[in-house]
């Protein structure tokens, strides 16, 4: 089905042939073509312009976590404040979950707010220093794989922020108990968004540029 | 209009890029059941299935009519030492409508209601033509366009299983009832979950320029087959 079906032999793909592969849609053009004419999609050569966008999405996602992660994402008051109105953040509303026995959900806001966003920041930054560079065909699959889990996973750390919501609409009841989002809620859900956009700004054909053009001696 | 299976290396007319590797394929049209994957990375190029487009837009609109019923229906009731509160979707949003929080509104709404609703919207618009053979709506393709750049954004899985964290947060404190709203927005998760499984972006790209968008006379045409 193409010209190289074998595994083993360089593959050649569009940049090499001077064309330019739309993202979108697949269609192939000639290089001078800036639009795909099928798709409407803006056709870009897969070099590492593309980065200073992934880092600057990058920086932007790590700076708005902080504040995400030192202010009060929910402000609880029990009986009006009279048994204690507490004002947890990210880790304190883990701890408190350990604490009341729920592991599960602990584990489900541990992973979604702390070790889902901090993996995408290292996952992401390796991705972007070592796209372009020489690679042999193993780790270009395991660096697609990664990409590919990154781009999966981003969406689900919003989690947390739905959990705020819900909760801050449910538990209105007056004197009784009464909680409200704190301004974490906002920073983090900046934070995920703007990693979202870091991944999506990431070109994964950079992955397969490093590839030399002949292979020498690819275990594969 | 081009003959399957022949192609130009100087102009690209004929060939199909993988968008995850950038290596080069031969077009070559489907038949439903089959699925093209790229030689390099594996990523799935096209994976047409039989009437497809029918089930896209059946599922489509099942999501708007359930997506109704979210909205307006009470979503969950909570209740304590006869104090209860009962709250819809709207409710949830609203509840950063506070000062600072207000931006965090707007988001969560687009992301719960207004995202998925615009994107059956746009996938009805683009393949309703497509499915009885017509020519496509004008502006098909920046509606399709439009809609896989919104795919990401748009949260209702998330929201559900948030809402289910949520409960298991507040089980101990309080009473707790599902609204029909609940029970509607767990539908509307496996309906979206199934209308993108019959999604394959290259072939309702392939659809639109088969059904006659000037596309530079690159399309492939059943009746010019090899």
């Amino acid at each position: 089905m193409t010209p190289g079906q074998d595994q083993h032999a360089p593959v050649m793909t569009a940049h090499r042939a001077g064309l330019a592969g739309c993202r979108g849609c697949g269609r192939v053009w000639p290089e001078s073509e800036t639009i795909c004419a099928r798709c409407g999609g803006a056709l870009v050569p897969p070099d590492r312009r593309c980065l200073n966008a992934v880092w600057a999405w990058l920086a932007a996602g790590l700076i708005f976590y902080v504040p995400a992660n030192l202010f009060p994402m929910l402000k609880t008051s029990v009986f009006g404040g009279l048994r204690g109105s507490s004002e947890s953040t990210i880790l304190g509303g883990v701890v408190e979950l350990i604490h009341y026995g729920n592991y599960w959900v602990a584990a489900v806001i541990f992973v979604a707010s702390i070790v889902v966003p901090l993996g995408k920041f290292i996952a992401i930054s390796w991705l972007a220093l070592v796209a372009g560079r020489p690679a042999t065909v193993r780790q270009a699959h395991k660096r697609l794989v990664l990409y590919e889990i990154v781009e999966f996973i981003g969406r689900w750390s919003m989690i947390d922020v739905f959990v705020v919501a819900i909760l801050s609409a449910l538990v209105q009841l007056g004197f009784v108990a009464s909680i409200h989002p704190g301004p974490a809620a906002v920073s983090f859900a900046l934070s995920v968004a703007f990693t979202m956009l870091s991944a999506q700004s990431f070109d994964p054909r950079l992955i397969w540029r490093g590839l030399p053009l002949r292979s020498r001696k690819d275990p594969e | 209009m081009l003959t399957e299976g022949a192609y130009d290396l100087t102009t690209g007319a004929g060939l199909i890029a993988c968008p995850r590797c950038d290596a080069l394929h031969v077009e070559r049209e489907l038949e439903p059941g089959e699925t093209a994957r790229c030689v390099r990375c594996n990523t799935v190029l096209a994976s047409p299935r039989a009437g497809a487009f029918t089930r896209i837009i059946a599922l489509s609109f099942t999501s708007l009519v359930l997506m109704v019923g979210a909205v307006f229906f009470p979503f969950l009731e909570i209740s304590r030492m006869g104090f209860g509160n009962q709250t819809s979707l709207f409710g949830v949003a609203l509840a950063f409508s506070h000062g600072a929080l207000m931006p965090l509104t707007v988001a969560l709404l687009g992301s719960i209601v207004g995202l998925p609703v615009l994107r059956a919207v746009l996938l009805v618009y683009t393949l309703l033509p497509l499915s009885r053979n017509r020519r496509p709506f004008a502006h098909a393709v920046p509606a399709f366009r439009l809609s896989e750049a919104l795919r990401p954004w748009s949260m209702a899985e998330i929201f559900v299983i948030g809402t289910a964290v949520a409960l298991i947060k507040v089980g101990g404190l309080a009473n707790i009832s599902f609204g029909p709203a609940f029970w509607a927005f767990c539908a509307l998760i496996l309906v979206n979950a199934a209308s993108n499984a019959f999604t394959s972006a290259a072939t309702i790209w392939d659809a639109i320029e088969d059904a006659g968008l000037p596309t530079d006379g690159r399309e492939i045409m059943p009746e010019h087959r090899a």
